[in-house]
């Protein structure tokens, strides 16, 4: 394997790592929005 | 409040995007390694970004055990969880770094062992906020960040004190670096801290939110047995 495909692969691991972290803060965030508002109902 | 989030988010990305182009193209190449070298830039500031926030996860929790006071708790949390996403980048590129260049992707060198430790005591302490429904969790889950806290001087200075596989600290240990380097790692450890601000903003008002939801909750279900 060429050495710069490793650094492509930790750059992009990166990003996959703090994408899916956004990501399940915005499927709570929504999880507990839809929760607050059939509470208020 | 609210406003303030994307206005800081821009120049976030923007800075995040400046320090990726420094990190590919404007770093010198490492003779020895070669272009595998720029890792460092990602990695390094990660370990740094995760070592500050479970700084700040120190001192929320010795806050909330001496004032209990509950936003220290909650600052503690959020903390704890970024700086674990931050920790997991750490454990992932230094693997893809070391393959290329030591010839294996793992061993259980003192550097190693030690950031892995410091891991799997944040994420019991994740598990712990996460399952645990006592009201003495947070006092638990406060003492457990800080035998936490005493595992990262050790993954610190461990390649001070040991002989260890890994690197010398480029920054006030033995080794030396390249002052353009040094300059790159600078604006990406900038660009990764601001970026850590953000997502802990974001945690920190999902935990709010999830707060006012369980305190909702609790009144509602009191409501309902006093009818």
């Amino acid at each position: 394997m060429n050495p710069v495909h490793y650094l492509y692969a930790a750059y992009i691991a990166t990003w996959v790592i703090h994408g899916v972290y956004i990501g399940s803060l915005e499927r709570r965030y929504s999880r507990l929005r839809q929760q607050m508002k059939d509470l208020r109902k | 409040m609210k406003r303030a989030f994307p206005i800081f988010a821009v120049p976030t990305a923007l800075l995040l995007g400046y320090a990726f182009y420094e990190a590919m193209w404007v770093a010198p190449m490492e003779r020895t390694m070669g272009d595998v070298q720029r890792i460092f830039y990602y990695h390094v500031p990660s370990a740094w970004t995760a070592f500050l926030l479970f700084f700040v996860n120190l001192v929320a929790s010795v806050t909330y055990l001496v004032r209990r006071n509950p936003k220290a708790d909650a600052v503690a949390l959020v903390s704890a969880e970024v700086g674990v996403v931050f920790c997991t980048i750490v454990l992932v590129t230094g693997p893809i770094w070391a393959r290329p260049v030591w010839g294996i992707w793992w061993t259980w060198d003192i550097r190693l062992t030690t950031t892995l430790v410091l891991w799997l005591i944040y994420v019991s302490y994740l598990v712990l906020r996460r399952f645990s429904d006592s009201s003495q969790t947070p006092k638990l889950a406060a003492v457990l960040a800080i035998f936490g806290a005493l595992d990262v001087p050790l993954v610190y200075f461990s390649i001070w004190f040991f002989r260890t596989q890994h690197p010398q600290p480029v920054i006030g240990g033995g080794g030396s670096i390249d002052p353009r380097m040094l300059h790159v790692l600078l604006i990406n450890w900038l660009a990764f801290s601001c970026f850590a601000v953000m997502l802990c903003w974001a945690r920190y008002r999902l935990e709010r939110l999830h707060r006012e939801v369980e305190e909702a909750e609790s009144m509602e279900s009191l409501h309902e047995s006093t009818r």
